[in-house]
């Protein structure tokens, strides 16, 4: 120790003159910094309530409530978050994780109050000072995500593979795929809501996690017993609402139900789905018509013990998805595969066998509820000069021609009217018809409705141009045009609108702007009617209808005659999905009536 | 000419070589020196028995903590535990981070981002400066010396600051996530983390000053808590107090992680283990962070992504499997142990903190014989957090 040590500490007093570095109190409330973790906001109108917040919460401080003045609705639980800052530690995981990107914290950290209870609070409902500031922290950069955004990409057969065969061309998820997939799903079950059949979506999805496809196969047939249709032809609207989808692609929900239906063997499912043994009522259902709304209802109504018998005009059963939907993409044995298991359970299932008026009163006498799931059969026409010609078809025939195998006529040019699926259907089935025989494709498809309006699904209109068919939305069809008894082509005018200020079907157009398609044949595909003709005369006069012709129904599908039920595409839709819910909740009112009835 | 010392009166040593301490005899006095006391952050209480002033017996104690951290990971998710973590260690809650994340990560089998990496390393030498910053001075303060400790905890600010803006948070930073980092450096924020550093540095010399060429500081801090060499290996002892008995330990040289390797660093040794070289290596330590610092903004890459794609946080599933992941905190290596089972929560997590030998077993050792002014000073010099003690 020296002289040194004594002074050196000394050398401290330099710092006597500095500025003091402790704040004055009115610095104290200084702003945070930008990407600072301040208290919660929410833009309530963009939140859908998806709760993947409350579930990510390791504190349990987020409950996600009912909210006055927010109704749940499509793709909307109707919830929002609620805050307690008693357990919140503002680790923003819950912003990181928010499916809207909605819920941010701003750099707002002060809140001083003497009510316990006001420091829970639901953000962007209860107002306070900092709502709406920019600061803060926000879910970091677009690479940055708690869950994959990306979808797993279904693999295809390239078009020029797939242009000229019938062959399903989705090739399906292997179980790697399907896994990486079915991770992405956040589980908040958003979808359920939205699908028809109110299917347990996130629970399967979870099997497919777990590689337990007994339990996925479980969860499918609670809801829906044409799991292999659906999972390939569903209109999926559970995708279209799926919170993954608010910034992202949505789950492919369709495809990882094909997956688990695909994964079981036909002859396992009595085993898994315990449906060996079937306690019997003795009482008996009929169904006119096989499609999916009978199918769905005599399932369920055979599980209860109602013995069930299924009237079907054409050779197959199936209806709609048999004769109306292509090979390529619903192959006709995955439609044996879910029918023939239905029928295994005891339902019986007669081909070829029209129903009239003089059966139907048979069909009345001899059951003890009948239900009618017919469907739209009759092809709607264009009524437009010329449209009354023997090559201008329609398109529900001749794709339930092409079922059948029988031969239609093939020209070189082909224009089709629509845009909805069952035109894209056509349009397809056409195109590779026409590939066979000619070795080229001309098909124009031409609808009213523009691009981004069409009803079709996106994916329908991008394979039909990749395999050569032009799609032109927007043009009105004005006039077949027909020299010499042959038909030369299709006069069209650009459409300036389809749909007036109502929402009501009014289209507009620029007669000044024409087009001209040339064609040997024209195919209308703009909807389809039902045909009730086989309903007997006395009985339609008991029968209230609604508008547009639809029969009057309540909840459980019951129609003004106590045992007459109705559903599928006669009632909503028209969809496969909706046919199954409708069967289902059909199946559930016929007990309740025939439990019930004296 | 020198008297003798008079032991008689204090308690002799029996055959087995320890003190005997007969509390009927009424010659001693049992003191508690906690739990909440300035000797450490965190609550741990060392019962003391005092003959006149001097030690002749201390246990610790802990459980005035204990939170149950290893078993609330049994019970969430990986990602829920990323919040639960860092609470393991309130003063340097970032080596937490990085050996809960690189251990998910090791398991799961995810390679992070050059960025990520480059960003984790300046984390956690921002955490070591705020740590000594606050301790390095701190030492002073268990002998009565203020000014230091002052200084320091100011310079901590304006290191927490600058977290603020990395992190969006000043103590628990929450930045680390498996797979990479939770943000970008902010713009600017090169040259505003320099201006720190040169503030700092300027401190760093104003403390050597104050501390080290200081004659009371000498004369209170050399020749207590006394670590002798062959008591290494007895208590498992790393980090700075390690290097205070000469030996090199230092996880970030012997087991580079990170980008470790592409810095150039020295630790600092002394070959005499008492509070004064403790202090010593630790204001060492902390020159040699402020260097690392500025090594690693002048190396950090500014593109590339900041976080590797990972399954989906809400129930990711890390495949079965061990291991161990270690780091260098302040306080020396700093290791995680985690035992997958393939669900969506951690099986088994266990932490080993160095406080949990330093504290418990050393610090008894330490202690007896210490003057009771002095119990502060030894414990400081340890460098002890008691949370990770009680997992």
């Amino acid at each position: 120790m020296g002289l040194k040590d004594l002074i050196m500490p000394f050398k401290a007093w330099g710092h006597v003159a500095d500025k003091p570095v402790s704040l004055p109190k009115k610095e104290i409330f200084r702003e945070a910094a930008p990407r600072y973790r301040g208290f919660h906001t929410n833009d309530v109108d963009v939140c859908i309530g998806c709760g993947t917040c409350e579930a990510i919460c390791e504190n349990n401080a987020i409950v996600m409530v009912e909210v006055e003045g927010i109704e749940a609705k499509n793709g909307d639980s109707g919830l929002r978050p609620m805050v307690d800052y008693g357990r919140c530690c503002w680790c923003a995981f819950c912003v990181d994780v928010c499916t809207t990107h909605s819920l941010n914290l701003t750099n707002e950290y002060i809140w001083v109050d003497d009510d316990p209870e006001s420091f829970k609070f639901i953000p962007g409902v209860d107002k306070k000072s900092w709502d709406g500031k920019e600061d803060g922290w926000h879910k970091p950069g677009p690479d940055y995500d708690l869950y994959p955004t990306e979808r797993v990409k279904m693999e295809e057969l390239a078009p020029e593979e797939r242009d000229s065969s019938f062959i399903e061309f989705v090739k399906g998820y292997s179980k790697e795929q399907a896994q990486k997939e079915a991770d992405r799903c956040v589980e908040c079950g958003i979808c359920i809501n939205t699908c028809p059949a109110h299917m347990g979506i996130p629970e399967y999805i979870k099997a497919v996690r777990n590689d337990d496809m007994q339990e996925g196969l479980r969860v499918l047939y609670e809801t829906n017993p044409l799991p292999e249709i659906c999972g390939r032809i569903c209109t999926h609207k559970c995708e279209d609402v799926c919170s993954v989808g608010h910034h992202g692609d949505p789950l492919s929900i369709r495809w990882l139900k094909r997956y688990i239906a695909d994964q079981v063997p036909a002859e396992q499912y009595h085993e898994i789905l315990d449906t060996k043994e079937i306690y019997k009522n003795n009482k008996k259902v009929a169904m006119v018509g096989s499609g999916p709304a009978s199918l769905s209802a005599a399932y369920y109504l055979s599980l209860m013990g109602y013995e069930c018998t299924i009237y079907e005009k054409l050779e197959k059963p199936g209806g709609m998805m048999r004769y109306g939907i292509p090979e390529y993409r619903l192959p006709y044995d995955q439609i044996d595969k879910d029918i023939d298991y239905i029928e295994s359970l005891g339902v019986k299932i007669i081909c070829n066998t029209a129903v009239d008026d003089k059966k139907f009163k048979e069909l009345e006498e001899n059951y003890d509820a009948v239900f009618i799931g017919t469907g739209l059969h009759l092809g709607r026409s264009t009524r437009i000069p010329g449209s009354d010609h023997e090559h201008v078809f329609q398109s529900i025939d001749l794709l339930r021609a092409i079922t059948e195998g029988k031969e239609i006529m093939v020209p070189e040019k082909v224009v089709i009217i629509g845009g909805g699926n069952v035109a894209m259907d056509i349009t397809r089935s056409m195109a590779r018809l026409q590939r066979k025989k000619y070795g080229k494709v001309q098909i124009i498809t031409t609808s009213l409705e523009r691009e981004n309006e069409m009803p079709a699904d996106r994916e329908e209109v991008v394979e039909a141009r990749e395999e050569g068919a032009a799609i032109k939305p927007g043009w009105g069809p004005k006039e077949i045009e027909i020299v010499d008894g042959k038909i030369k082509g299709l006069h069209v005018v650009k459409v300036l609108s389809v749909f007036d200020e109502d929402h009501r079907f009014n289209p507009k157009f620029d007669e000044n702007e024409k087009n001209f398609f040339e064609a040997d044949m024209v195919i209308e595909s703009i909807g389809q009617g039902m045909d009730i003709s086989y309903l007997p005369e006395e009985m339609k006069e008991k029968l209230e209808f609604g508008p547009r012709g639809r029969l009057v129904i309540n909840e459980y599908h019951q129609s003004t005659l106590d045992w007459l039920f109705v559903g599928g595409d006669m009632v909503v839709g028209p969809d496969v999905i909706h046919g199954i819910a409708n069967g289902h909740k059909a199946a559930i009112g016929i007990d309740h009536y025939l439990q019930n009835k004296k | 000419m020198k008297i003798p010392e008079d032991r008689s009166k204090y308690p002799q040593k029996g055959e087995d070589g320890k003190l005997i301490v007969d509390m009927d005899s009424h010659k001693y006095v049992k003191l508690w020196q906690g739990p909440n006391h300035p000797g450490i952050t965190g609550n741990m209480s060392v019962e003391l028995t005092l003959a006149g002033d001097e030690i002749v017996e201390a246990k610790t104690h802990v459980g005035y903590l204990h939170r149950g951290f290893e078993k609330l990971f049994e019970q969430r998710l990986y990602v829920q535990n990323l919040a639960t973590c860092i609470r393991m260690c309130v003063a340097e809650p970032d080596s937490n981070e990085y050996v809960y994340c690189t251990a998910v990560e090791e398991l799961a089998s995810i390679e992070i981002p050059e960025k990520a990496k480059w960003l984790r390393a300046l984390q956690l030498e921002m955490a070591r400066l705020q740590v000594l910053l606050r301790t390095v001075a701190g030492q002073g303060g268990t002998f009565g010396l203020g000014v230091g400790v002052q200084w320091g905890m100011y310079m901590r600010e304006l290191v927490l600051d600058r977290f603020e803006e990395l992190t969006g948070g000043r103590v628990y930073h929450m930045y680390m996530i498996p797979g990479g980092v939770r943000g970008d450096l902010p713009d600017g924020f090169k040259k505003r983390m320099e201006d720190v550093l040169t503030q700092i540095e300027k401190y760093i010399d104003h403390i050597y000053n104050l501390l080290y060429n200081n004659a009371v500081f000498n004369k209170r801090a050399r020749g207590i808590g006394v670590i002798e060499r062959d008591m290494v290996e007895k208590y498992g002892i790393v980090g700075y107090v390690a290097r205070s008995i000469g030996m090199k330990r230092d996880v970030r040289k012997d087991y580079p992680y990170l980008i470790y390797n592409k810095l150039e660093f020295d630790p600092f040794t002394t070959d005499y283990s008492d509070v004064y070289h403790r202090s010593l290596v630790r204001w060492h330590d902390l020159k040699m962070t402020v260097d690392m610092i500025r090594q690693i903004m002048a190396g950090m890459p500014d593109k590339g992504i900041f976080k590797a794609p990972t399954p989906n946080a809400l129930h990711w599933r890390i495949p079965r499997g061990e291991t161990y992941v270690r780091s260098e905190s302040s306080r020396g290596e700093y290791g995680m142990y985690m035992v997958a089972d393939g669900s969506e929560k951690p099986r088994r997590i266990n932490l080993r903190g160095p406080s949990y030998t330093h504290a418990i077993a050393l610090l008894e050792d330490l202690l007896v014989g210490a003057n009771i002014a002095d119990v502060n000073a030894i414990m400081v010099s340890l460098q002890t957090c008691p949370p990770e003690i009680e997992r």
